[in-house]
Order: C-alpha cells, then structure tokens, then sequence
C-alpha cells in the first residue's frame, strides 16, 4: 500500500516540450512494490534532479527509463514511458539501441579495463556508428573535449583508463555515454564517490551538456539537485511527492514531505 | 501523517535555530524599551531616560553583530533550506531592521537633551504620544507575530503602519502652520520634525518585521507590496497542505 492514499503530484511534473513522459508507472520487486502510480515529463534539454530518502525509489524509477530494470529478473514495469512518443517498453523495442539513445552514468565510475581510447570507442564500434578510423578518432576528440578531459588525456590516449583518477573516470564515463550520440542521459548519483573539486567539475560539465542532450539526475547531495538541475522532483516511499522548479523546492517546498526532507528533518 | 517533523535529525541545528530566535527577541525587547524610553523622554520633559538609551545603544549594535554571525554560522555549517533558510534570512533581516530603531530611538534622545524641558510645552505633543506608543506597539506586535508565526497579527502591524503615516503628515502639517504663523518658533519646530520623522521611521521598521514574519510562514516575499497584495499573498489558496 502506498504511505499516502490517492496522492497526485503536487506542483508541476508535466513539461511543455517532454522528451521522456512516463505515465502511471507502477514498479514491482517480486511481491514488493517500489514505485506507485508515477508520472513525470523529463523535458527538452531540461536537468531534473530526483531526490529523496534511501530507498525512495528514485534510482529505480532513474533506472526504467533505459530500462535497465530489465537486467533484474524479479523486477516488473507496468505503465508508460515515452520516448519521443515511443513507448520504450514496446514488444518491438530493441533495448540495445534504447541505451544508446539514453545513456547511463553510475555512481561508481566505471571504465573498461582498455585504453582511454577504446573505451570513448567502445560505444561507436559496437553500435557501427563509423566506417573510417578517422572518423572515430574524431568522434572520441569530440566526446573527450566535451567531458571537459580532452587537455588531461591527449597525449596518454592508449593509456589504461583505470590509470586516471575517480573524477577523471568519471568524465572518461561521461566522455563514453556522448560518444554515441544519446538524446538523454541518466545520471546515478555521478559524484557520490567523488572529491569537492572533481565533484565540481562534473556539475559545470552537466550544465554545458544541458545544452546537446537531456539529463536526469538521481543525487543525495541536496546542495547538488539546488545548483545543476532546473526541476527538482522529491520520492518518497516509491510516491513522487513533488515535482517544482528548483529555486522554489529549495525556498518554499510545496509539501510538508518535501520541506521535512530538505530541512533535515528525517533521512 | 503521523510521523513528527518538528525536530531536525541534529539536534545541535535545532539548539542553533532556537539561539538566534530567542537572541533576536532578546534584542528585540531591549529595543523596544529603548523606544518607550526615549518617547518618555520626550514627552515628560524629564531628560534623564536619554543619557540611559545613548549608552545602551552600544549594546544593540553588539547584538546586531552577533546575531548576525551566528545566522552566518549556521548557513555555513547546515546549509539551511525551505523553512529553516527562510528562518535564518528573516532573523538576520529583522536584527537589521532592529538595529535602525535603535538608531531612531538615540537620535530621539539626543534631540530630547537638546531641546531640554521646553519639549513638553512644545508642539504636536498630542502627535508625539500617539504616535510614539503606536509605534511602540507594533514593535512588540510584531515581534510577537514572529514568535507565534502569525500571519495575521503581522498584517495588523502593517495597518497600524498606515495609520501612523498619516497622524505623521497630519502633524507636519501642524507644524508648517506653526512655523508660517510664528518665524522664531522654527527652530523648535524643526527638532519637533527630526523626532516625528524618527517616530515614523521605527514604524517602518516595524512593518519590514513583520514582512518577514510573513516570508518566514509563507514563503512570501511581500516587501514593498501593498496591504490588499500583502494580504492575498500571505494566504494563497494553494497554501501548503498534507
């Protein structure tokens, strides 16, 4: 059951240019259920930031939207999720493309054990997105330059990526999501695991990337969701409470839920 | 819901919160005994309350600094948001504005020791009187308002605003008639002008209070909106419920 009867979404969950709309999702872990009756637009080049206590299921709703849930075999999607209109739990949807088109960044960066080359390559080959050697180093220059590690990493290309250090993995991570070209990227707590100043630098990335693609992020870090995200939507016990521009969620939240959560109130 | 949000998860936040809330009205009450004190001044035309407040006008400068760094510390150490972040904009705001009637209420002193025991038989002293004890009630109605968070006792204030500004120009009036009809009384007519123009000043204060205590409870930024806007904005319809 969920903790408030018959709760609809306070504030503003709807956009006017979607690129993701997921309608009346309900998630099930076996028997459990994680996410009830949720609907939320993730607009156009928007970053919207999902927050909420431990196991509010802001990281699985994160994780339907490419779904990944589907690699958790107890693990059921009911409802819709759009992508452009398309519904991405299709019968016909081939979830490999999917990825490709909404990229996913974890917690943990994650890089291949292969050069800094490969990996930025790794997405471009597997996905036959280039004909001409020259052609895929251009595309992992680009994809480099615009994680912002292009000048840390140019002249150690085939050096392993494990080499670097967590933040610059972290924008290795990021520089391997663009390199396919995504319309959205979906971002699970990126910097969790990361010092202030690389946490730093991967907040101004996320805002430059604003400008090419769509971003979803799922963070702890209350102080983060105020700085990099435009909306702010709050979960809470699987329900999403809340959804409001982020300038208002930080300053007068509209639910008491929301405002016991940012003030610190419980956690 | 049944869960209890009253408290913070560290209850050192909650003990700083509750610091620079009873160190505001402390400073508050201080202030509004420097006002009651400086109209008696005025208006006994027994002078000797003045030396008093110009001393401890001292004392609500300090306060004014120290308030303000603890609100400072806290927004470093908790990052306040929502209620609390408005809480601790409010406080650091409101001593500001407490400071200032500090201010007039010295300068009320100090025009008092100059124009000695003659002020009593002085002009507007009706104006003076009323004015000086409206004002001295809504500074502790709006402290007051701020304690209970009370929205509308902080509208009341405003009101009462209204009301003195106009008792203000009433009494200016007065005084031009006094000084056309009589050239040598000017010089008392002016330290008459300085000490209404005081008067009224601390009234201003008193509605910036208790804009915030609307601010603090709504969310509501209603500094220099008018009352009917005050009013719709301090109760939107929308207002924050479970």
């Amino acid at each position: 059951m969920p903790i408030i009867k018959d709760h609809k979404t306070d504030g503003l969950p709807f956009s006017d240019s979607p690129k993701l709309k997921a309608r009346n999702v309900n998630v099930f872990y076996g028997e459990k259920q994680a996410i009830y009756d949720v609907s939320l637009d993730i607009g156009a080049n928007e970053v919207i930031a999902l927050i909420g206590p431990s196991g509010c299921g802001k990281s699985t709703f994160l994780r339907c939207l490419n779904r990944m849930n589907d690699t958790i075999e107890i693990c059921r999607v009911d409802g819709q999720i759009l992508l452009d209109d398309d519904d991405i739990y299709g019968s016909k949807v081939d979830v490999v493309p999917l990825r490709a088109r909404v990229g996913m960044v974890f917690q943990k960066p994650n890089p291949f054990p292969k050069s800094i080359f490969d990996n930025v390559a790794y997405g471009p080959r597997i996905h036959g997105l280039v004909e001409h050697r020259d052609e895929l180093h251009e595309i992992v220059e680009n994809s480099l330059k615009r994680a912002g590690l292009w000048n840390e990493v140019k002249d150690r290309l085939h050096a392993p990526g494990t080499g670097l250090s967590g933040g610059q993995q972290q924008r290795l991570c990021i520089a391997r999501t663009i390199a396919v070209d995504p319309e959205v990227i979906l971002m699970d707590e990126p910097c969790s695991a990361l010092d202030p100043i690389a946490t730093a630098k991967i907040e101004e990335l996320i805002d430059e990337l604003r400008e090419n693609y769509t971003i979803a992020i799922v963070t702890h870090s209350m102080q983060q969701a105020a700085r990099v995200s435009q909306r702010t939507a709050y979960f809470h016990m699987g329900q999403l409470i809340e959804v409001n521009p982020t300038d208002l969620v930080f300053t007068t939240p509209q639910h008491s839920l929301t405002e016991a959560y940012i003030t610190g109130r419980f956690g | 819901m049944e869960m209890n949000f009253s408290q913070h998860i560290s209850g050192q936040f909650n003990t700083d919160l509750e610091a620079i809330r009873s160190h505001m009205m402390a400073m508050g009450g201080l202030v509004e005994r420097q006002v009651a004190n400086a109209i008696e001044a005025i208006t006994s035309g027994d002078t000797s309350p003045a030396d008093e407040i110009i001393r401890r006008e001292d004392d609500v400068d300090r306060m004014e600094v120290a308030i303000d760094r603890e609100c400072t510390q806290i927004l470093v150490r908790r990052q306040p948001a929502a209620s609390d972040l408005r809480m601790v904009l409010a406080v650091s705001r409101v001593v500001r504005d407490l400071e200032r009637i500090g201010d007039e209420a010295q300068k009320i002193a100090f025009h008092a020791l100059e124009i000695g025991g003659s002020a009593n038989s002085g002009f507007c002293q009706q104006a003076i009187r009323y004015m000086g004890a409206e004002v001295c009630k809504m500074i502790s109605g709006a402290l007051d308002a701020f304690a209970r968070h009370d929205v509308d006792g902080a509208i009341d204030v405003v009101r009462h605003d209204k009301l003195v500004d106009q008792q203000y120009s009433a009494a200016l009036r007065e005084l031009i008639t006094y000084m056309m009809e009589d050239p040598r009384s000017i010089g008392q007519a002016i330290n008459i002008l300085w000490i209404l123009r005081a008067i009224e000043r601390i009234g201003d204060h008193a509605r910036n209070i208790s804009e915030q205590v609307i601010y603090v409870v709504s969310g509501a930024d209603v500094r220099h909106s008018s009352l009917t806007e005050m009013e719709e904005r301090a109760h939107p319809d929308n207002a924050a419920e479970d």
